[in-house]
């Protein structure tokens, strides 16, 4: 049985078909990131499965708990910090979290122990007792997130969970994410793809409230035309060098020649479908007498296929 | 049921996190002394009988009780948390319930606090205990239904001065309801049926009988039936409208 699963939800705000018959799974031990431009309806179908709106059609299950007729069930093995991060300003962190435990059935001693132990995991032991409204986005961030942890809940639902967070503290929540990951299921919406690559296992391409990828990030980066192109570094100047000679190799489907401003050429090849052309490219050039400073071989660019993605299915709409 | 108190206890708390609460005690308080001691002038009157005391609370629950209840919904859909909240284990009745109760307890304590009246008529003579128990009991019930009607105006909007609004607006409209005046100008062409449940339904012949002294269980059911009907329609207004 899998932890989250859905089927053909579908939501309808008057005229706007927001989210048009999403159907997909997640297991245990993953990591789901919810890519898609702007108004494609991630935050839509977070909200169904947290039972916050309720779907127009098709339904949802929360580790086997539908999210219609069992309600309160699916929310107690869920967590979840919503788009804007809401939380109650004009408490403290210690007396929202505790808000938070009892209402989550906590009571007495268990409620300081969960609290304690969320105040650690999200570092917020300096602004304990700091009323949140007085606090930097960033902390609050982490109150919001503490708030979806204190009940150690097997399903994660983050809408953006990173936005206005500084590098590291981004850092940190990717790694804390990463280490909850083995026993949890965890969805998490962004639009930072690196975020992706980081922290997911799978990914799911939305747009226009539908899904248009369901993969891995690297498989999705398959479809990057940069994926496996090699960046060559040479120490000649233009002059010595003819970029030519690479296209002839088996492998290459073309070569480009990138400006740097040095006294070197830089090249990037790209390959045939499927073709592995570093090797060759470093032969041909040892052979011709070019030294090689630098080569390095391209996993693809996800902003690239993300782009390439969205883009075709909005010209086809 | 745990849900319901966790949501009290923070509503109650709420209320006395800032000066507000404060300020609204003191007014309630001023406005009653005012009233009935300047412009009802309970002394000249000397009688011991909190009669013209209870006479003024349908006017100033008016515009004070929908500013306890503006807050309640309106400030959780102004600020998101309505999402938080809504996604947590608890039913939308077992949430309205606590605020609901939260704001009901607050408006008993600075009702409560107005009992130096009380001690004013006992020492004007010997008023029947009884009979300002009651008051008491019909005015806080009254209470309760001008805040059912601000909770569900609040879970209107996400704006707190429109919820405040409507929500003096539909008190009026019950108060008036009870009316001479008014009754008059339905008299001339609406049939005594549609006269009696116009009136029927104003929060002023119900109370003006438990003011009274008497206890009447048409009046409790009448109270306790519009605060019931009021927390449904907020529950349908917060289950249809969530997420706007
Ligand atoms: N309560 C609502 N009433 C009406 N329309 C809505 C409502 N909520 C969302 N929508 C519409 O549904 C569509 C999807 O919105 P949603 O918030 O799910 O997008 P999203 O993918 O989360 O976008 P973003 O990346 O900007 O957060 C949008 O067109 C939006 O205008
Ligand atoms: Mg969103």
């Amino acid at each position: 049985m899998s932890m989250i699963e859905t089927n053909k939800l579908r939501k309808v705000f008057g005229p706007i078909e927001a989210v048009k018959g999403v159907s997909f799974r997640v297991e245990k031990g993953e990591v789901l990131g919810f890519l898609g431009p702007n108004g494609a309806g991630k935050s839509t179908v977070m909200r169904m499965l947290t039972c916050f709106l309720t779907p127009t059609s098709g339904t949802a299950t929360i580790g086997g708990h539908d999210i219609l007729n069992d309600s309160m069930a699916a929310r107690r093995l869920t967590g979840y910090v919503p788009e804007s991060n809401p939380v109650y300003g004009d408490m403290t962190t210690i007396g929202f979290l505790r808000f938070i435990a009892e209402m989550r059935g906590y009571h007495g001693k268990e409620i300081d122990e969960r609290v304690d132990r969320a105040v650690e995991m999200c570092w917020l032991g300096d602004v304990r007792s700091q009323i949140i409204e007085t606090l930097s986005k960033g902390f609050r961030r982490r109150v919001g997130l503490a708030q979806s942890l204190l009940h150690d809940p097997p399903v994660l639902i983050l809408d953006e969970p990173t936005d206005g967070l500084d590098p590291n503290q981004k850092h940190e929540v990717r790694s804390l994410i990463r280490r909850m990951s083995a026993d949890k299921s965890i969805v998490i919406s962004t639009h930072i793809l690196e975020e992706v690559e980081a922290v997911c296992s799978r990914a799911i391409i939305i747009s226009n409230g539908r899904i248009l990828e369901d993969k891995t990030p690297t498989d999705l980066k398959i479809r990057s035309r940069r994926h496996g192109a090699v960046n060559l570094v040479l120490a000649h100047g233009d002059g010595s060098i003819d970029p030519a000679a690479f296209r002839n190799l088996a492998g290459v489907r073309e070569v480009e020649k990138v400006t740097a401003g040095d006294n070197r050429t830089h090249l990037t090849l790209f390959p045939k479908p499927g073709a592995a052309i570093c090797g060759d490219a470093i032969g041909l050039a040892v052979e011709k007498g070019w030294q090689v400073v630098d080569a390095r071989v391209e996993s693809g660019d996800l902003n690239e296929v993300f782009r390439d993605i969205t883009t075709r299915e909005g010209e086809r709409t | 049921m745990s849900n319901t108190w966790s949501i009290f206890k923070r509503e109650l708390k709420g209320y006395f996190a800032t000066p507000v609460a404060y300020v609204f005690i003191v007014i309630f308080l001023f406005l009653n002394g005012l009233f009935t001691f300047q412009v009802s002038r309970i002394f000249e009157r000397g009688q011991a009988s909190l009669d013209v005391f209870f006479n003024w609370h349908p006017w100033l629950y008016l515009f004070l009780i929908p500013a306890v209840a503006m807050r309640l919904w309106a400030e959780e859909r102004r600020s998101g948390t309505i999402e938080l909240l809504l996604t947590l284990p608890v039913s939308v009745v077992q949430a309205i319930a606590g605020k609901f109760l939260a704001a009901w307890i607050f408006v008993g304590m600075a009702l409560a606090l107005t009992f130096p009246t009380v001690l004013t008529v006992m020492y004007l003579g010997q008023p029947d205990m009884g009979i300002i128990a009651v008051g008491y009991l019909g005015s806080f019930l009254m209470a309760g239904a001008y805040l059912s009607i601000g909770i569900c105006m609040s879970a209107l909007t996400k704006n707190q001065v429109v919820s405040f609004i409507l929500a003096v607006v539909i008190c009026l409209l019950f108060i008036l309801a009870g009316f001479d005046v008014v009754l008059e100008a339905f008299n001339a062409w609406a049939p005594a049926w549609m006269m009696d449940a116009i009136a029927s339904v104003s929060f002023l012949t119900h109370f003006q009988s438990i003011q009274r002294g008497v206890l009447d269980l048409a009046d409790m059911v009448f109270f306790a039936s519009l605060i019931l009907g009021w927390l449904y329609a907020c529950g349908l207004i917060l289950d249809i409208k969530k997420a706007q």
